[in-house]
């Protein structure tokens, strides 16, 4: 990739952030730098596609330490676990055999796996090298007939949201629009007046927790055409262009995809939080204001009003010994305004938000939630977030998993809300799931336990044991 | 001697190794107050930090270099410069270790031009040590990453030429401590040296630093402990050093050579020979007789042999490690009686043409599947990436290696030493033992009385999704 597809690609018109001096895009400083690179944010967005074989072209460094990292569930197909890599070696890279390794990497998972269809990763040493991969994809995409596509992702080229963006960039060229749906089956048909096809942007399924939420979909006659990316499958991808309406679910990265839906097919889109009971009854909402179904829309309310009060019903004792505890909730984009929402109405006081890889309009939801003093830390430093934690009295931190250990050395609760995590939040079950945890992590009797001294450290306890032994 | 396999695989599947520079920070992390400062895109770093994070359950400390397209392309040395004169001003490190990567390497980068820049436009952090390493992601694995690393420590940091014969400390023994040690592996080591009244070094000190500790200043960013810069300069008091694993020959070269300082090495310290072995060089040292806890343990481990016979001979396992651990674990399991169907290596080495098993490569897990497959292994040996073959495979696992990320404890695991065998026999025998499938029932159609032989258990109806039992609502 060159420079300026480089910086065409930070550009998104659907964004308010845009031209706003893209903190969310800085350069990293060298020596303090948190968080994952292009590569990173590119393979996180395409590895839940289930069914696909996705093979990392690099030296054993980009894949060694991360393969089977993410934790997106699959309901079917499980290639996307196996680990590939073309692992150069010194050799291949001296005698610019990477290309011609490649080639034959993409056989063999074609042979040995009948994927439907190949991701190749290009990183940073290809990159470097200069290997041509379009070249060798189209080749292969040839001779063996499966969709092999190129997914140009040095870790040099930017960092992860960049990369996540990209990836949306190489399903628009390569793979939306390449297939017709197919057609309803007969037997879902009956119980609705239409069904609506539609498609979520940016849902990863983390620890299955889409599962939480599909039954809905279901219920409301929303056939989901595919979900970007999580549970997905190549197939579903191709026909992401039929949809009649788009949710932009989590990543505010992936929003050029719901965009160019809008603009080449006319999708309209809208962005939405499963996390939390009235951020998914907002969602469900969405959904049906935009595909002008007034049958959906009473349906839809009829479902809400149901949903809400089982689960305000089974939070209601769990609200009571939340209440008035006081959150920071430390997520970058848009996960950092749907938790604030969702600890809110659980009867939290969310004190801080982290707003390190959030847009201005992330931000803006963030200060209509919070009010316009809404502290907002825009720093990863570790350190820092720990000061600001004591400083405001918080009760728990909500983070990525990389603070789970800085936290709990410092003796801290901790709620981890990262895409590895194996529990669910999303919809209204799993909103019951997180104040269940957060009760658990913020009430459990081992914070006051460590805190305590031993007791022959305690105030006037020497002298005690001094006699005792002797 | 067996042949090592060796094949040429365009596509590595389901990879068991693990790069170089991850292996090189891991023996930084057994240093006090450091940090390691990969040379590299910022993704190394992020990936190899969780890695450590979920292996360890520990904070980790981790920087990057963060190059990007432009540094790519113009070079990097300002990069380096910054990245160094930040981790001094915020952290006050002792010792930085600078590690190379594949894309620092193929882009040709001058690291010592970087550092003597350095040197010269920020005089004032003259006192942090700063070792660079060479550590391509192109070659080798974690524990060559590991070993070039502790190479690269010593050539820095140890004090050249002996001591003179009065500054010897007569109990001091340097212990250089390899990769496939676990924290609790090393705290074990470290008492079994203090039973002789010998005072250990450890190089590095992963016991002191990843042993999972809670300490009253809360987080820090630095290491929380590891081998101190003064034990460093003491290395050459010592009246010697023992040097655990063949990994680390080229490091206890360099060591010898600088300090005078005689060594003796040993494979690993699993199993009743390689116990005897150390048990026998300390008492000589110290000049003391073997104490009689260490007597105990030792017949604790004859009796869990006896004991674990039963199962481990009768047992097909296949495994798959760096070279060093591989070699631990064929040796125990061998010396059990067990036969090792195949041992597959991450990364060549000279150790795998010693070792006792029937085929023995250097490969992914991909060929462990293989092997295991075609020769109905009862157990496989590896990482935590194993837990999927082993299902697929329907036999047991033992977790051993990096990373260990689904298993709690496994920095605390001890498995060197006569009570760590014994551990290690325990938890093969355990593995087997859970894994074992039941013998299927045979019913006679002769029988007098007729039972209605079990039929096999019906598809259960699909439960009808509903987010909330109903009669929540009315309570």
């Amino acid at each position: 990739m060159n420079q300026s597809e480089l910086q065409q690609l930070q550009i998104e018109p659907a964004c308010a952030h845009d031209g706003k001096g893209k903190s969310g895009c800085a350069r990293a400083t060298p020596g303090a730098t948190q968080g994952g690179c292009f590569f990173d944010g590119a393979r996180n967005a395409l590895l839940p596609v289930t069914d696909a074989a996705h093979i990392v072209h690099g030296p054993i460094g980009c894949a060694g330490s991360s393969w089977d990292g993410r934790g997106s569930r699959s309901s079917g197909p499980t290639l996307y676990r196996i680990g590939m890599t073309t692992d150069l070696a010194d050799m291949d890279v001296i005698m610019g055999r990477g290309e011609k390794r490649l080639f034959h990497a993409i056989r063999r998972a074609v042979e040995q796996f009948r994927p439907a269809a190949v991701f190749v990763y290009v990183t940073c040493v290809p990159a470097l090298h200069g290997d041509d991969v379009e070249a060798v994809t189209r080749d292969a995409s040839q001779r063996w007939g499966v969709p092999v596509i190129p997914v140009d992702c040095a870790g040099f080229y930017g960092g992860k949201n960049l990369g996540n963006r990209y990836a949306g960039e190489v399903l628009l060229k390569h793979v939306i629009g390449t297939r017709e749906p197919a057609a309803l089956p007969m037997k879902v048909r009956a119980p609705f007046r239409r069904v609506h096809d539609v498609n979520l942007i940016g849902e990863w399924n983390v620890g299955g927790e889409f599962w939480s939420v599909a039954p809905i979909f279901d219920e409301l006659g929303l056939r989901i055409l595919c979900t970007l990316s999580g549970d997905a499958r190549f197939a579903e991808i191709q026909t992401m262009h039929r949809a009649r309406a788009s949710m932009v679910v989590c990543s505010k990265a992936m929003l050029n995809v719901a965009r160019a839906l809008a603009e080449r097919y006319d999708i309209p889109f809208f962005e939405g939080s499963f996390y939390g009971i009235e951020n998914t009854s907002q969602a469900i909402r969405g959904f049906a204001a935009l595909l002008a179904d007034p049958d959906l829309v009473q349906r839809a309310e009829r479902l809400i009003a149901h949903e809400e009060a089982n689960a305000w019903a089974w939070t209601a004792p769990l609200r009571k010994r939340l209440r008035g505890k006081r959150a920071l909730v430390f997520s970058g984009g848009h996960k950092s305004w749907s938790l604030v929402g969702a600890m809110q109405e659980l009867g939290l006081k969310v004190v801080a938000a982290g707003t390190e890889k959030s847009t201005e309009e992330d931000k803006a939801r963030i200060r209509a939630l919070m009010g316009p003093k809404a502290r907002m830390i825009a720093n990863n430093d570790q350190t820092a977030l720990l000061k600001t934690f004591l400083e405001y009295g918080a009760d728990i931190l909500v983070a990525g998993d990389r603070y789970i250990y800085p936290t709990l050395k410092a003796r801290i609760p901790f709620l981890d809300v990262d895409h590895v995590r194996d529990i669910g939040y999303a919809g209204y079950a799993g909103a019951v799931e997180l104040a269940q945890q957060l009760v658990t992590s913020i009430d459990n009797p081992v914070w006051q336990a460590v805190r305590q001294p031993a007791p022959w450290h305690a105030a006037g306890e020497a002298h005690t044991v001094a006699q005792a032994t002797f | 001697m067996v042949d090592v396999v060796q094949r040429a695989k365009a596509l590595v599947v389901n990879p068991l190794k693990v790069s170089q520079p991850v292996g090189a920070s891991l023996a930084f992390l057994g240093l006090a107050r450091t940090m390691p400062l990969e040379h590299g895109a910022r993704g190394c770093t992020a990936f190899n930090k969780l890695f450590f994070m979920r292996h360890f359950r520990e904070p980790i400390a981790l920087q990057t270099t963060a190059m990007d397209v432009a540094t790519v392309v113009m070079g990097a040395d300002e990069n380096v410069v910054q990245a160094l004169h930040t981790i001094c001003a915020q952290h006050e490190p002792e010792v930085i270790g600078l590690i190379t990567t594949g894309l620092t390497e193929t882009q040709g980068a001058d690291v010592p031009h970087s550092l003597k820049a350095f040197r010269t436009k920020y005089p004032e952090w003259s006192r942090v040590a700063i070792v660079p390493v060479s550590a391509s992601d192109t070659l080798g694995c974690l524990e060559t990453g590991y070993a070039q690393a502790l190479r690269a420590i010593i050539e820095e940091l140890a004090p050249v030429g002996g001591t003179h014969p009065a500054a010897v400390r007569p109990m001091q023994v340097n212990l250089l401590a390899p990769s496939m040690l676990t924290p609790g592996d090393i705290e074990a080591l470290k008492v079994w040296v203090e039973a002789f009244g010998l005072v250990p070094v450890v190089l590095p000190d992963l016991a002191d630093s990843l042993d999972g500790h809670l300490t009253a200043e809360g987080f820090s960013a630095l290491t929380y402990g590891g081998t101190t810069r003064e034990q460093l300069a003491s290395l050459n008091q010592s009246v010697a050093t023992l040097v655990i694993g063949r990994s680390l020959d080229a490091a206890a070269d360099t060591l010898r050579a600088r300090t005078d300082v005689p060594d003796f090495r040993f494979a690993h310290l699993t199993g009743l020979r390689a116990c005897d072995d150390f048990t026998f060089t300390l008492a000589r040292l110290a000049g003391k007789a073997v104490p009689p806890g260490i007597e105990r343990q030792r017949a604790q481990l004859l009796d869990a042999m006896v004991d674990s016979q039963f199962a481990l001979g009768a047992a097909r396992v296949a495994v798959a490690a760096d070279p060093d651990l591989l070699a631990m674990l064929c040796d125990t399991l061998v010396g059990q009686g067990t036969e090792v169907i195949v041992a597959v290596g991450a990364a060549a080495s000279p150790v795998l043409a010693q070792l006792a098993a029937q085929t023995v490569m250097v490969g992914d897990l991909e060929d462990l599947e293989r092997q295991a497959r075609a020769r109905q292994a009862h157990l496989i040996v590896t990482n935590s990436h194993g837990v999927d073959i082993a299902a697929r495979l329907g036999c047991g696992l033992l977790r051993a290696g990096y990373p260990l990320n689904d298993l709690a404890g496994a920095q605390a695991r001890q498995w060197v030493g006569y009570r760590g065998t014994r551990q290690l026999l325990f938890d093969l025998v355990n593995a087997l033992t859970l894994s074992r499938p039941a013998k299927r029932p045979y019913h006679s159609k002769l029988r007098q009385i007729a039972e209605a032989s079990p039929q096999p258990a019906e598809a259960s109806p699909q439960p009808i999704i509903r987010l909330f039992p109903e009669e929540r609502l009315e309570s």
